[in-house]
C-alpha cells in the first residue's frame, strides 16, 4: 500500500490536492492512504517552504501548487 | 488609452441608464463602472505578463540569496523579496520555518512577511491606475520601510528569545554551525522554462489570483464609489481639520478591526484622499487594515509565543503612526495637485 502525505497548514488548495489524489487512486483502483499533514514541525522536517506539498512513502515529490492529474498518476504508478 | 473606460462609464451611466452626472447616484455609479472595468482589465493583462516573467522564481533560491547578504542588506532584500515573490498567506508558517531553520535572523524573515501583504503586483497596478505614479512610489517606499524597520527593531529586542521552543531550537541548530548557509551545490538551479511552460504557469496564476480577488475589487470600488458619491468633497478636511496629530493614531486604530487585502482598500484610499483626508493619515489607515490582520496573527501563534506576537503588534502600530506623521509633514511638497 502507498502512503501519500499532503503537507499544508490547511488552506483550500491543500484540501483540493488531497481530493485529487484520492480521486486518481480510485480511478486506477489502487490502495492508497491519503493523509493530510498540518503539523508545522513535520512540514519543517520535509524542508518544504511552499504548500501544498506532496510526499509519497516519505519522499517529497512536489511542492507549491495543486498537482496536475498526470503528475499524480506518475507518482502512484511506479 | 485608459480614457476608453471613462467613455464606457459615461455611455452606460448617462446615456443608457439615463442618470444625470450632477446627482449623487449618477456620480457614484459612474465611478463604480469606470473603476471596476479599468481595474479588472489592467489586472488581467498585467498579472499575466508579470507571471510570465517570474515563472522561474522559487523560494529556495530566494532563501539562498538572502542568506548571502550581510545583516543590513538582508533586511532590504528580505523586504524586497516579500514584495515580488508570489506568495499565499497560507504558506506563511512553512516559509517562516524554512527561513528560520536555515539560520536567517527573525527580523529578516519578518521583513519578508511584513512587506508581503502590503506590496504585490495587484496593489501596484491599482495604485498606479487610480492615484498615479507619485503616490505609487510613496506607497512602495512606505511599505518597504514598515517591513525593514519592523524587522530591525524586532532583532534589536532580540525577539528570537520568544519563539516557540521547536522553532527556537531549529534556529539555534542552524546558527551553531559557523556557516549556516546552504552550500552552493545544494541550491537548485533556476529552471529553464519553455515559453509554453511559462504560459501554462501564467495562465494558472491568473486564474488563481483573479478568482481570489475579483470580489474584493467590487467591494473596494463599491465602498469607494459610495464615499465618492455621497460624501461631499473636502468633507474630511472640513470636519477633522487637516492633519491634527491625533488623526493618525485614530486612523490606525480605525483600520485595525477592518480586515482586508490591498485590493479592497486601495479604491477606498482614492476616495478618502479626494475627500480631503491627508495622504499620511490615509496611508496609515491602509497599512493598518492590510498588514496587521487577525488571521495572520492566529497563524503565527503556531511558531511564536504571545509575548513575541504582542511585540510585533506594538512595533507595527508604532511604525504605521510614524509613517503617517512623516508623510503628512512632507506631503505638501510631494503631492501638489493630488
Amino acid at each position: 500500500m502507498t502512503t501519500v502525505e499532503v503537507l499544508g497548514t490547511g488552506c483550500k488548495k491543500c484540501v483540493k490536492t488531497a481530493e485529487k489524489i484520492s480521486a486518481a487512486a480510485t480511478e486506477l483502483s489502487l490502495d492508497v492512504d491519503v493523509i493530510k499533514v498540518t503539523d508545522p514541525v513535520k512540514i519543517m522536517e520535509y524542508q518544504v517552504m511552499s504548500t501544498p506539498a506532496v510526499a509519497v512513502d516519505g519522499k517529497l515529490v512536489h511542492s507549491g501548487s495543486i498537482p496536475e492529474h498526470d503528475q499524480i498518476i506518475s507518482w502512484l504508478t511506479p | 488609452m485608459l480614457s476608453i473606460f471613462t467613455h464606457l462609464a459615461t455611455w452606460l451611466t448617462y446615456d443608457l441608464m439615463g442618470l444625470s452626472p450632477t446627482t449623487r447616484l449618477g456620480s457614484a455609479i459612474h465611478f463604480f463602472i469606470e473603476d471596476t472595468t479599468k481595474i479588472l482589465f489592467l489586472l488581467v493583462a498585467m498579472i499575466y505578463v508579470i507571471a510570465l516573467a517570474r515563472a522561474s522564481l522559487n523560494l529556495e533560491r530566494v532563501r539562498a540569496y538572502i542568506q548571502r547578504k550581510n545583516r543590513l542588506l538582508g533586511y532590504m532584500f528580505g523586504s524586497a523579496f516579500g514584495a515580488i515573490t508570489p506568495f499565499c498567506s497560507c504558506s506563511s508558517i512553512p516559509l517562516f520555518l524554512g527561513f528560520t531553520s536555515a539560520g536567517i535572523p527573525l527580523g529578516i524573515t519578518m521583513a519578508f512577511l511584513f512587506t508581503s501583504p502590503i506590496i504585490n503586483e495587484v496593489a501596484v497596478i491599482m495604485l498606479w491606475s487610480l492615484l498615479g505614479w507619485k503616490f505609487t512610489i510613496a506607497y512602495i517606499v512606505v511599505g518597504m520601510a514598515v517591513g525593514i524597520v519592523g524587522g530591525m527593531l524586532l532583532d534589536a529586542f532580540r525577539g528570537e528569545r520568544w519563539l516557540k521552543d521547536f522553532a527556537a531550537k531549529a534556529y539555534q541548530n542552524a546558527t551553531r554551525n559557523n556557516d549556516p548557509r546552504t552550500p552552493l551545490e545544494d541550491i537548485p538551479e533556476a529552471p529553464k522554462l519553455t515559453l509554453r511552460e511559462r504560459h501554462h504557469f501564467a495562465k494558472e496564476e491568473l486564474k488563481e489570483i483573479v478568482g481570489r480577488i475579483w470580489k474584493w475589487v467590487f467591494i473596494g470600488v463599491g465602498l469607494g464609489a459610495a464615499l465618492h458619491g455621497f460624501v461631499p468633497d473636502n468633507w474630511f478636511a472640513e470636519n477633522l481639520g487637516s492633519g491634527q496629530w491625533w488623526n493618525v493614531p485614530a486612523a490606525v486604530f480605525a483600520g485595525l478591526p477592518l480586515y482586508s487585502n490591498a485590493t479592497g482598500v486601495i479604491p477606498v484610499m482614492e476616495s478618502l484622499i479626494i475627500k480631503g483626508l491627508p495622504v499620511g493619515t490615509t496611508l496609515a489607515f491602509c497599512m493598518s487594515t492590510v498588514a496587521a490582520s487577525f488571521p495572520e496573527f492566529v497563524m503565527l501563534k503556531q511558531v511564536m509565543t504571545f509575548r513575541l506576537l504582542a511585540t510585533i503588534f506594538a512595533i507595527l502600530l508604532t511604525n504605521f503612526m510614524i509613517v503617517g506623521w512623516i508623510i503628512n509633514t512632507i506631503s505638501p511638497w510631494l503631492f501638489t495637485g493630488l
